[in-house]
């Protein structure tokens, strides 16, 4: 295998199915997809801990506090391991968080909607995390192997969310009418974002062509949110839940759910800033990033005064 | 191993066994600015279901790695070597157990 530092010997080692390493000679179009990609993903799992943060203290019991407080915990672990990812192709953490900051990385859409009631919490870990789970599950074979062994750690970890948010769902559409509602209500709100999480069409996708052909993206926008579709339609019609789309139908000859019209409008709208939360998310980062200054000064004052001491033990 | 650029600390590679017998095998990496968060960071980030029995955590500066453009060099396959694999010998008809 000869390493030669040029784009067409990097696509036949791409083609050959070969992971790429962060040493590796790679075209600066690769590098640049990853830390966009990568650091967009990071983001997402760090600013999705708010809205069910916002649920700890009000968990129906201590029970759901416990699980929830793990859920989210585990998100700011899968925040580091991408953060870590993205490290490895030269840009640093700092640099990440500035361009968080600034609005120029974004972070998953779907963290711009509100979690309104313990119901949104049920939606969140049986929608969203079922949805980024099918986008995971296919980003384990991604090319570059920071980012894939990250994606197989991550995946692991995923199923108790969606999961413990189906738990939730089933719990209250075995209880009350009210409880029911609540459940509906909350899955009304929460199908039509989680389809969008999957991105646009692939026929209007404008990142897709070298992300598909360096292998960075291993399955289409649309390939995999039908995988979505399909799998999530039994589990909701099994307790009593209606996805809300008039449109949806099994379609036996392909073998796949037929769905109806996506609003990409309001997709557009919420990504340029238009959602119910976007100023709340990106402020509250914002405070907190900036109320623990302190702590990382004082932690880099204790290492160099370390430092220096170890120094003087050395020299006399 | 003194990141002074950035209020971002060092970064440390972590190493897991994930248990008595087997190797410790990289798992990732954290930031930390001494020894000790290295380690607590680490158990915080990579062995939260059991995954671990021990931790090692290592400056990333002071980890050497291989150059991969020597990789033809220094990983090849040695076919002309054929006698390192067991399978190059002959052995008579009805040898049993080796
Ligand atoms: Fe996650
Ligand atoms: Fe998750």
């Amino acid at each position: 295998m000869k390493n030669l530092h040029n784009d067409e010997s990097f696509q036949k080692r791409i083609d050959a199915n070969e992971h790429v390493e962060p040493r590796d000679y790679m075209p600066e179009g690769y590098r640049k997809h990853l830390i966009r990609q990568i650091s967009q993903h990071a983001h997402s799992e760090v600013i999705g801990m708010q809205p069910e943060g916002n649920w700890i203290t009000r968990a129906p019991s201590l029970r759901a506090k416990q699980i929830l407080l793990a859920k989210i915990q585990d998100e700011g672990g899968h925040g580091l391991y991408l953060y870590s990812a993205a490290e490895t192709l030269g840009v640093s953490r700092e640099e990440m968080i500035e361009q968080l900051h600034s609005g120029k990385a974004k972070y998953s859409n779907i963290f711009n909607y509100p979690a309104l009631n313990w119901a949104d919490i049920g939606a969140i870990g049986w929608l969203v995390d079922g949805a980024a789970i099918v986008n995971q599950v296919s980003l384990q074979r991604t090319s570059y192997g920071p980012y894939s062994r990250a994606m197989i750690r991550i995946c692991k970890e995923e199923s108790f969310h969606q999961r413990q948010g189906y738990e939730i769902m089933c719990k209250m559409m075995a209880g009350t009418l009210e409880q029911k509602q609540m459940a509906q209500d909350a899955m009304n709100r929460w199908w039509w974002p989680a389809l969008m999480m999957f991105g646009p069409h692939d026929s209007d996708s404008p990142h897709t062509g070298d992300a598909v052909k360096w292998k960075i993206k291993r399955e289409s926008n649309d390939t995999l949110r039908q995988k979505f579709i399909d799998k999530t339609v039994q589990q909701a019609e099994l307790i009593g839940l209606v996805i809300p789309d008039k449109d949806l139908k099994w379609n036996a000859q392909n073998g796949h759910y037929d769905h109806g019209t996506i609003n990409w409008e309001e997709f557009f709208e919420v990504i340029n800033g238009k959602g119910p939360c976007n100023k709340q998310r990106l402020e509250h980062h914002k405070k907190y990033h900036l109320e623990g200054e302190w702590v990382r000064e004082a932690a880099t004052a204790h290492k160099m005064k370390k430092i220096k001491r170890e120094r003087h033990h050395l020299t006399h | 191993m003194e990141n002074l650029q950035d209020n971002q600390f060092d970064v440390w590679e972590v190493f897991i066994q994930s248990k008595p017998g087997l190797p410790h095998i990289h798992a990732g990496n954290v930031h930390a600015t001494d020894k000790k968060m290295a380690v607590q960071n680490a158990r915080d980030t990579y062995t939260r279901r059991g995954e671990g029995t021990s931790i090692w955590v290592v400056p990333s500066l002071n980890v050497t790695a291989s150059d991969p453009d020597e990789n033809e060099m220094l990983f090849d396959p040695s076919n002309d070597k054929m006698y390192r694999h067991p399978t190059f010998y002959i052995l008579p008809e009805g040898a049993k157990n080796i």
